[in-house]
């Protein structure tokens, strides 16, 4: 726990290592984790290419990154939280519930900054009331959040009902349709801009340590200065506030709103971060390992959809890539033990 | 894919010895019939339908496909997949009005011919929409069966929906509109049953002992057709008063069976699949263009009409009676 006191101490330190994942026997193998899940990536890649002359295409590859950036964006908050011992199954709700803010507004004829500002502060109050409920009152954040995610998105089932809303500025467009330069789409560039601003802020600050310590042992991480309820809340802040965002991309990319917007995508983001090797239990993951993971989702979806396979067995071999990714390392320390 | 290349076989066979084997060494035509989820039996029937087309037409590969789920979402990252393998046509039944035009709009930019059957895209999205049916068919529709069961004429009740259900005070409206056409027949009164099934029964009860010489009950009404067949049977009037409307076969077979009902009426999925299929092909290879007013030619379903909104109806809604009831009930 001298560590964790440690926090404010210079990084510089010598012979100073401060641990940021579990350890135990699966140590060795968490650490190679990103690595196992970059070689399945390549080898999807490769399948993908051998399998579908149309794979290989930049436009069509283009076109493939949009199976995953939305997701993307918010399970990297996702994994802060999960690494900090909870978890925000909302998320896909609030996206409906942000939408459907944007929407009314857009109707009221609002321009385009106020309607991401209203993005994205709908997302963080959202993620204000889950933290709430979560700290304040000390409610475990998966019974809050199953209670937010019916309740968000009734919210924009009152509202809008079997209608929907339509008449977004033209500009508005861009988040979810426009192009950086090339086959480089926004939602791409802010995807990648994101993932870099996470993996500092898990890997390289003293808020990430925070996460980590407060995963591992919350009561430790109390005693040890670590103001846990209020690092608590910030996560669930971002977690709320990344939701916003996507809800932001992909309202511009469907250009209306309906209540049933970005139905059950709570499961693919849990899925993602899972898949990226972040422990569902708390205390380890890497954001590296969720922004290969959001590619081998997104790989395996466009590929299977490019040889016409039924949703349904690509449900299947992300179920089973998923069991595989949470069975290994334990099979790995029963065979070690 | 090996049923898929089974069927191609045959489809060529088909063209060699339609077309003396002019298009045999040609890619396929590849159109992609895209539903709101897969494993529906509505869907499947229609996939069927499409083959049918595809058998007829020869050198067309028929890709059916859709997600898991009825979301706009997963409709769309089908439509990125299919736009990647650069097929000649899509043809949706939507999730979503809205969400689906700018994915569709998309393909439309890259060559790809877009259509919409069944459940339609907003006109931007789409070159042409397929409904199964219209108002003024259906209006007619359910009279005529009621009708075709009494040619000395008779007295008929309607059963309907709630008093403020868009689609079936529409169709009772057609359906005023057309009885001149039915001399002998009188409607004696309409009553509401709310889509409930117990109402529907209460009402339909009611309607037998209002009307004690009563021949027919039209429920142009999935939940009341069946209510209205049940209340009928149990009044022991089977054979005296027939029910019909619009219901679904999965529904409607113990009635058929039972004689309470002698037909009924609602779309028929084959010959949707079958219909949008060859107005996809018509389109992407640029023997037809849809603009308002043209006549798009089906194969054996005859022509298609588009009216201002490029929007057109396919035909009248299918008989379902004891005939055929036993194809059907499976399927939808």
């Amino acid at each position: 726990m001298t560590d964790l006191s440690a926090n404010s101490a210079p990084q510089t330190a010598p012979g100073r290592h401060i641990p940021d994942r579990l350890q135990g026997p699966g140590a060795r193998l968490l650490a190679s984790w990103e690595l196992l899940l970059l070689l399945v990536a390549v080898a999807i890649f490769i399948a993908n290419s051998l399998a579908s002359p149309y794979f290989l295409n930049a436009w069509n590859l283009s076109d493939a990154t949009f199976n995953f950036t939305e997701k993307a964006m918010i399970a990297f908050a996702m994994a802060l939280l999960i690494i900090a011992g909870e978890i925000d199954l909302s998320v896909a709700s609030i996206i409906a519930l942000a939408s459907t803010a944007m929407g009314a507004a857009a109707v009221a004829g609002f321009g385009m900054p106020a309607l991401v500002l209203i993005g994205l502060v709908t997302g963080v109050l959202c993620g204000a009331f889950n933290g709430v409920l979560v700290t304040r009152l000390g409610l475990p954040s998966i019974v809050v959040t199953i209670g937010t995610m019916s309740l968000f998105r009734g919210i924009s089932f009152i509202v809008l009902g079997d209608g929907a809303y339509r008449g977004y500025p033209a500009d508005f467009s861009y988040f979810g349709q426009g192009y950086v330069v090339w086959v480089i789409s926004f939602e791409f560039v802010l995807f990648a801009l994101l993932a870099v601003a996470y993996h500092v802020l898990l890997h390289r600050s003293n808020f990430g340590r925070a996460v980590f310590a407060i995963g591992n042992n919350a009561t430790a991480a109390q005693f040890s200065g670590i103001r846990v309820e209020r690092v608590k809340f910030i996560l669930f802040l971002l977690t709320g506030l990344m939701s916003g965002v996507a809800a932001i991309c992909l309202t511009s990319r469907l250009g209306s709103t309906r209540p049933s917007i970005a139905a059950g995508m709570e499961l693919e983001v849990v899925t993602m971060v899972v898949l990226g090797g972040v422990s569902i239990l708390g205390g380890s993951g890497s954001i590296p390992g969720v922004v290969i993971a959001a590619f081998v989702m997104g790989l395996v979806t466009f590929g299977l959809g490019l040889l016409n396979v039924p949703g349904i067995v690509m449900s299947i071999f992300i179920g089973l890539m998923l069991i595989g990714v949470i069975a290994l390392p334990r099979l790995w320390q029963m065979w070690r033990g | 894919m090996k049923l898929t290349r089974r069927l191609f076989g045959g489809a060529a066979m088909a063209t060699a010895l339609m077309a003396a084997g002019a298009a045999q060494a040609e890619d396929p035509m590849r159109i992609a019939l895209v539903v709101k989820a897969l494993g529906i039996g509505f869907f499947e029937a229609a996939a069927k339908g499409a083959e049918e087309a595809a058998q007829e037409l020869g050198n067309v590969e028929v890709i059916y496909t859709g997600p898991t789920d009825t979301t706009a979402e997963g409709q769309i990252e089908v439509i990125n997949a299919l736009i990647a393998q650069q097929v000649d046509a899509i043809a949706i039944s939507a999730n979503d009005t809205d969400a689906l035009v700018p994915a569709l709009k998309k393909a439309m930019q890259r060559g790809i011919t877009v259509i919409s059957w069944d459940s339609g895209v907003a006109p931007e999205g789409r070159e042409l929409h397929l409904n199964p049916s219209s108002n003024p068919l259906i209006g007619n529709m359910i009279i005529k069966l009621a009708a075709d069961e009494l040619p000395e004429g008779g007295k008929v009740a309607v059963l309907s929906a709630t008093t403020t259900s868009t689609n079936q005070n529409t169709w009772i409206d057609e359906m005023n509109k057309v009885m001149d056409n039915y001399k002998g027949i009188e409607v004696v009164g309409t009553v509401y049953g709310d889509d409930l099934a117990d109402k529907s029964y209460r009402e339909a009860t009611g309607l037998m002992q209002t009307y004690p010489d009563l021949d027919a009950i039209i429920a142009p009404t999935s939940v009341g057709i069946v209510a209205a067949a049940r209340a009928v049977e149990d009044a022991g009037k089977v054979g005296q008063v027939n029910v019909t409307g619009l219901g679904l076969p999965s529904e409607m077979a113990g009635a058929i069976e039972s004689g309470a009902s002698k037909s009924f009426a609602i779309w028929n999925p084959i010959d949707l699949g079958y219909s949008a299929t060859m107005l996809a092909y018509q389109l992407a290879t640029d023997q037809a263009e849809a603009a308002p007013g043209a006549e798009i030619p089906m194969g054996r379903m005859g022509t298609l009409t588009l009216d201002e909104n490029t929007e057109g109806a396919m035909a009248d809604p299918f008989v379902y009676d004891a005939s055929n009831i036993e194809d059907f009930k499976s399927i939808f």
